[in-house]
C-alpha cells in the first residue's frame, strides 16, 4: 500500500486549505457514523451490566454508576446456553464451507462464460431466496427425520447452506467480472490451462470479493432464528434457544441476552478485517 | 392454604360437564394411533419432556434445578413456543421416531392432540393418583370427550388485576379496589391522567401479550355473557365502546407489551391486568409496592377465566415407563408446592400442600381467591375443541381489538366482518359452544 | 474460449444445482401447493381469498413497501458514505471498517433488543433527552397510534443493523476501480461529486445492483426486528407469514402471503436488472 496519495479526496489541484477542509469533513461524517454504530452497542452494554435492581430507575444513568455481571451470568448460565453457542458456531463454519465450495465455481461459470441459460440460471438463483424461509423449514423438518439428521447441526447447515447458496453465487459472479478476463486470457496464452489460469490469476485478485461472500454467508447462518427454530429441538442454535426461551423472559434478561448475542459478531468482524486489509493490499500492489 | 386452594378452583360442575359433553361429540374417540409402535431409541432411563409450559428460560430454568431437582431419574426439560411445539410432537407421531416421551401443555394443545391420535392413555397412572384429590373436573377435562385419561392436570392458573400504591389515590369516589366495576376501571385511569397528564393503565397488547384471553375470558363474558353466541350483539358493541373509551386512558406503548410485570416495575404503567405468571415478578420484587386485586365485574359479572396445564405422553415415546413415575413426581403435593412457589401455578391436587408462600405468591393467591369466590363469580373456560385453529379464534379477537380499537372503526362494522371468519372456525372442527355460552347440539353458532 | 469449453460453464453450476433441487426446490414445491390447496388436498383459492380479506393484509402490504421505499434510500446512502470514507483511506482506515462492519454479525432479533432499550418510554433515548432538559416527561416512541414514528423507529434499527453488508460490496466494489481512472477525472480538475458521478457510480453498477436486489428482498422479509421494536403495532407479510405458519396453524394462508412476498421480491429483482444491466449483460 502506498497511502494516502491515491485517496479519492484528495485531488492535486486543489489548494491546501480547500483539501484540508475536504478532509475534516471526511473525518466529521466518518465520526458520526461511526457514532451512529457504537453508541447503541455501548447502550446495550451498559443495560446488560446494570444491576438488577436498577433495571427499571428512570431516567437511566448513560454513565453507569454501578456494574454487575449478575443478568449476564445468570444469561449464560441457563442450562444449554454455551452449548448452544458452539452448536451456532459449528453451523456457521459449515454452512460457510459448504456455500463457497458449492457457490464460487457457479458465480465464475455466470461471471465468465457466455452461454445458453446464463440468464435463466440467474433468475432461478435468484427467485429462490425471495422465499420466506417459514415456508421451507416445516417439510424440510420432516424430510429430515426421513434421513434421520433431524435436530442435527448439519441438518440446520444443510437449510443455512440453501439459504446463503444464492448470495454466494451472486456475490463471486460480481467478484469475478471485477476481475479483468483478459489477464486469465493473457496466462493462458502463456501455457496456463483454464484451471490454472484461474488459480493463479483469478482466484487472488477474487480473494476479497469472496472473503466478503464469506462473511455474508456466515451472518446468514448466525443470525436465522426460525430455520433453526423448527428443525431443532434438544440442540437449539443460540438464536433459536433465545427465541423460545428469552422473548418471554424479563426485559433485563433480553439486554443481557441481546449484549452477547453481539459478541461473537464483534470478535469474527474483527479477525475478518485484518484478513480483508491485507488483502487489499495485495489488490492496490 | 389449601382451602383457599380447593375452593377457589371449582369449576361450576355444570360448566365442566357442559364441557365434557360437548367435547364428546367433536373429538373422533382414541383409537390406537396410526403410527407404529414405540419407535425409535430404547428406554435408558431419561425423560425428555417438551412443554409449552414454563417455556421462558427463567421458568424453564426453575423447572430444572428446582421443581425436578428430587427426581430420582434424569429429565431433560424443553420449553417450546406453541408453533415449534405442536409441530415436534406431530411429526414424532407422523413418523413413529422421536425423543419426546412426556408433555406438558394447556387444555387447548392437548384436545388438538387427541384429535390427531397421538396421545396414550393414562388412566392407569389416575388410578394411581386418586388419594391426592385431583379436581375431578379438570381429570374430566382430561378426557377430551373419551373415556381414555388422554392427559392428567397438572397445574392451573388464571388472570388478575396488579396496581402500583400510588395509584389507589386516584380510585374512582366510593369504589372498592376489590370490587370494582370495568366503568370505574375507566374511571380510575381518567384520574389518573388528568391529575398526573400520562396514560398508566396497561394492557399486554403486543406480539407475545395475552389481549385475545382478555376479551375472550373477562370483557365479553363480563358485557354479554357469552362469547361466541354474542360476538355482533349490542352488548358487545358496547363492551367495545367501553374498551375505545379506556384506551384514551391505556398507556400507548402497550401494543408492545408482553408481560405485564416490567411496566409496572418500571412505572411505565400503574394499572395492569395480566396472568399471573406474568405479574409475580412485580409483586415478588417488592410487595410492599405493590397490590393484587380481582378483576372488575361487567354487567354480567365478574368474568375470569381458568387455565388448565395438563402431562400426557405421546405415541412413539421411548420412555413410557419414566414419563409415567414423572407425571406421578410433579403431582405430589411436594412438588405441587415447589411449583407454586417457584413459578406461581397453581396446584390441581386436593390435599394440603407443605411450606409457606412468599408474600408476593400471597398477594396473588389471595386475589385469585377473591375472584373465584366473588357472588358474581363468571367462570368463562378456553377455546374448546377448536384444535389447530385455536390460533385462528384468537386471532379474530386480535384483529377486533386492531381494527376497532387502534384505528377506531366502527365496532358494529367490524364485528360483522369478523362474525365469517368466527363461522367458519366452527365449521371446521364442529366445535360446540364452551361456558359461558349456553351448551349447543352440534356446532356452536357465533352471531 | 466458449467454443472450447462448451461444457465448462454446466459443469460449474451442476453441484449448486443438485444442492438447490434437493434442498429447496423440492421442499418449496411441497408447500408451495399449500397456497393453492384445500385441506383435502384438490385446488382451491380459499386460502388466498382468505388472505386478501385478512384484517391485517393491507395494513401488512402497505408497511412492508413503506419500510422497503424508506429503508433501502437509506441504507444507500449511509453505505456509500461509508464505503467512500473507508476508501478514502484516512488514518486508522481498518477500524472505520471495523466500526462499519460490526453490525453485520448482529442478528435482527440481537438489533431489535438492542433499539427496543433505546426507545421504550423508560429507555435510553428518552433518559438522556430528560437529562438534558429537552423534555420532562417520557416520549412514547413506540405507539401504534403514531404510526409513522414507530416505522421511522424500524427504519433507524434496521439502518443501523443491515447497511452493513451494502457497504461491504460497496467498498469490494470500489476497489475494482482502477486507480488510474480517477487520477485523471482529478487531472482534468473534476470535483470529488463529479468523479462520484462520472466515475465511481457507473463503475460500481455491478456492486449497486446486487447489493440493491439482495438488500430489497431481504427487506420484503423483515420481521423480527418490526415485531421486537412495534409489537402489534405495525404488520408486515413476513410477520403475517409467520403468525399463520405459527400462531394459526394454517399453513395454506402462510404459503399465500409467502407467495406474495415472492411475487414482490421477482417483481423488484427484475425492475433492478432492467433498470441497472451491468456491462456483461450488455453483451450477452
Amino acid at each position: 500500500m502506498t497511502g494516502a496519495t491515491h485517496g479519492i479526496p484528495l485531488p492535486r489541484r486543489r489548494s491546501g486549505r480547500e483539501r484540508i477542509i475536504g478532509l475534516g469533513l471526511t473525518y466529521l461524517a466518518a465520526v458520526l457514523l461511526a457514532l451512529f454504530i457504537l453508541v447503541p452497542i455501548y447502550l446495550i452494554a451498559v443495560a446488560a451490566f446494570t444491576p438488577r435492581a436498577d433495571a427499571f430507575t428512570y431516567p437511566r444513568s448513560v454513565i453507569p454508576t454501578a456494574v454487575s455481571t449478575e443478568t449476564i451470568l445468570f444469561f449464560l448460565n441457563a442450562s444449554g446456553v454455551i452449548d448452544s453457542f458452539w452448536r451456532s458456531v459449528w453451523v456457521a463454519l459449515i454452512t460457510l464451507g459448504m456455500s463457497l465450495a458449492i457457490g464460487a465455481p457457479a458465480g465464475y461459470a455466470i461471471a465468465r462464460y457466455a452461454f445458453r441459460g446464463r440468464q435463466a440460471y440467474r433468475l432461478v438463483i435468484l427467485s429462490t431466496r425471495a422465499f420466506p424461509i417459514v415456508i421451507l423449514a416445516i417439510p424440510l423438518a420432516v424430510t429430515y427425520r426421513v434421513w434421520n439428521i433431524d435436530d442435527t447441526i448439519i441438518g440446520v447447515a444443510f437449510m443455512h447452506t440453501a439459504l446463503a447458496l444464492p448470495f454466494t453465487v451472486l456475490i463471486t459472479s460480481s467478484v469475478f467480472v471485477s476481475v479483468p478476463r483478459e489477464l486469465e486470457e493473457a496466462a493462458q496464452t502463456l501455457g496456463c490451462n483454464p484451471l490454472q489460469a484461474f488459480i493463479r490469476v483469478s482466484l487472488p485478485l477474487a480473494l476479497p470479493g469472496l472473503a466478503a461472500a464469506a462473511i455474508f454467508t456466515w451472518v446468514l447462518s448466525w443470525n436465522d432464528v426460525f430455520a433453526a427454530v423448527i428443525l431443532t429441538l434438544r440442540n437449539p442454535t443460540l438464536p433459536a434457544k433465545i427465541l423460545t426461551a428469552l422473548t418471554q423472559s424479563p426485559i433485563y434478561y433480553q439486554f443481557a441476552a441481546g449484549f452477547v448475542m453481539l459478541i461473537p459478531s464483534i470478535i469474527v468482524i474483527f479477525v475478518i478485517r485484518r484478513y480483508l486489509l491485507g488483502l487489499w493490499g495485495r489488490v492496490v500492489k | 392454604m389449601s382451602d383457599i386452594r380447593t375452593t377457589r378452583w371449582r369449576l361450576p360442575a355444570a360448566a365442566a360437564a357442559i364441557t365434557l359433553a360437548l367435547a364428546a361429540c367433536t373429538s373422533p374417540s382414541a383409537s390406537p394411533g396410526t403410527s407404529g409402535p414405540a419407535g425409535g431409541e430404547p428406554a435408558d432411563g431419561e425423560v425428555v419432556m417438551i412443554s409449552s409450559q414454563l417455556a421462558p428460560t427463567a421458568e424453564a430454568e426453575l423447572m430444572s434445578n428446582e421443581i425436578l431437582a428430587d427426581f430420582e431419574g434424569e429429565v431433560e426439560f424443553i420449553g417450546a413456543e406453541s408453533g415449534p411445539f405442536n409441530d415436534q410432537i406431530n411429526a414424532q407421531a407422523e413418523t413413529g421416531e422421536g425423543d419426546i416421551s412426556l408433555i406438558g401443555g394447556l387444555d387447548g394443545e392437548f384436545q388438538a392432540f387427541a384429535a390427531n391420535d397421538v396421545l396414550t392413555d393414562l388412566s392407569d397412572v389416575a388410578e394411581e393418583l386418586a388419594d391426592l384429590g385431583i379436581n375431578q373436573d379438570y381429570l374430566d377435562l382430561g378426557k377430551v370427550g373419551t373415556d381414555q385419561q388422554l392427559y392428567i392436570p397438572w397445574m392451573q392458573a388464571t388472570y388478575i388485576m396488579v396496581a402500583r400504591t400510588e395509584a389507589l389515590d386516584y380510585l374512582p369516589d366510593g369504589a372498592d379496589v376489590n370490587d370494582l366495576t370495568w366503568e370505574q376501571l375507566t374511571e380510575w385511569g381518567a384520574n389518573i391522567e388528568s391529575e398526573t397528564g400520562e396514560r398508566k393503565l396497561g394492557f399486554p397488547a403486543g406480539e407475545d401479550g395475552l389481549l385475545h384471553r382478555f376479551f375472550q375470558g373477562y370483557a365479553y363474558p363480563a358485557f354479554t355473557g357469552g362469547v361466541n353466541t354474542t360476538f355482533t350483539s349490542d352488548a358487545a358493541v358496547e363492551m367495545w365502546g367501553w374498551m375505545t373509551d379506556t384506551w384514551q386512558y391505556v398507556n400507548p406503548q402497550s401494543t408492545t407489551y408482553g408481560f405485564m410485570q416490567e411496566p409496572l416495575q418500571s412505572g411505565e404503567v400503574w394499572v395492569a391486568w395480566d396472568h399471573v405468571a406474568r405479574l409475580i415478578e412485580a409483586l415478588e420484587s417488592d410487595p410492599e409496592a405493590f397490590v393484587a386485586f380481582p378483576v372488575p365485574s361487567g354487567p354480567e359479572g365478574k368474568a375470569f377465566m381458568p387455565v388448565v396445564a395438563g402431562l400426557g405422553i405421546p405415541t412413539g415415546a421411548p420412555n413410557v415407563e419414566g414419563a409415567k413415575e414423572v407425571i406421578k413426581y410433579l403431582l405430589s403435593p411436594e412438588t405441587q408446592a415447589t411449583t407454586l412457589s417457584a413459578v406461581s401455578f397453581f396446584p390441581v391436587i386436593g390435599s394440603e400442600l407443605p411450606g409457606d408462600l412468599d408474600p408476593g405468591l400471597q398477594a396473588e393467591a389471595d386475589a385469585v381467591a377473591a375472584q373465584t369466590a366473588a357472588d358474581d363469580a363468571l367462570p368463562a373456560l378456553l377455546p374448546v375443541g377448536l384444535g389447530d385453529q385455536g390460533g385462528a379464534y384468537s386471532q379474530v379477537f386480535k384483529d377486533a381489538f386492531a381494527q376497532i380499537v387502534v384505528e377506531g372503526q366502527d365496532p358494529a362494522e367490524v364485528l360483522a366482518g369478523l362474525l365469517p371468519n368466527l363461522q367458519d372456525i366452527f365449521e371446521a372442527t364442529g366445535a360446540a359452544c364452551w361456558a359461558p355460552d349456553p351448551p349447543s347440539d352440534g356446532p356452536c353458532e357465533p352471531q | 474460449m466458449k467454443s472450447r469449453l462448451g461444457w465448462a460453464p454446466y459443469a460449474l453450476l451442476v453441484p449448486s444445482l443438485a444442492f438447490l433441487v434437493v434442498f429447496f426446490a423440492t421442499p418449496m414445491v411441497q408447500a408451495f401447493t399449500l397456497a393453492f390447496q384445500d385441506p383435502d388436498g384438490a385446488f382451491s383459492m380459499a386460502s388466498v381469498e382468505r388472505m386478501l380479506r385478512d384484517a391485517s393484509f393491507r395494513n401488512a402490504l402497505v408497511t412492508t413497501l413503506a419500510l422497503v421505499v424508506l429503508v433501502i434510500p437509506i441504507q444507500f446512502a449511509l453505505a456509500m458514505a461509508m464505503a467512500l470514507i473507508i476508501n478514502a483511506r484516512l488514518r486508522g482506515q481498518g477500524m472505520w471498517l471495523y466500526i462499519y462492519a460490526l453490525p453485520l454479525g448482529i442478528s435482527e432479533l440481537a438489533a431489535g433488543i438492542v433499539w427496543v432499550s433505546i426507545f421504550t418510554q423508560t429507555g435510553w433515548l428518552n433518559s438522556i433527552l430528560e437529562g438534558l432538559g429537552i423534555i420532562d416527561r417520557p416520549i412514547t416512541w413506540q405507539s401504534a397510534e403514531t404510526p409513522l414514528l414507530l416505522i421511522m423507529c424500524v427504519v433507524i434499527a434496521e439502518a443501523w443493523r443491515a447497511t452493513s453488508i451494502i457497504m461491504i460490496i460497496l467498498v469490494a466494489g470500489l476497489q475494482s476501480i482502477p486507480r488510474e481512472y480517477l487520477e485523471a477525472a482529478d487531472v482534468y480538475g473534476a470535483t470529488t461529486w463529479q468523479r462520484i458521478r462520472r466515475v465511481v457510480l457507473p463503475m460500481l453498477r455491478p456492486s449497486l445492483q446486487v447489493a440493491l436486489i439482495l438488500r430489497t428482498i431481504l427487506a420484503f422479509q423483515v420481521f423480527a426486528t418490526v415485531i421486537a421494536i412495534a409489537g402489534s403495532g405495525l404488520d408486515v407479510l413476513a410477520g403475517e407469514a409467520q403468525r399463520w405458519a405459527t400462531d394459526i396453524d394454517n399453513d395454506h394462508v402462510a404459503a399465500a402471503y409467502a407467495g406474495l412476498i415472492l411475487v414482490l421480491s421477482l417483481v423488484s429483482t427484475v425492475l433492478f436488472l432492467v433498470l441497472l444491466p451491468t456491462r456483461e449483460e450488455h453483451q450477452a
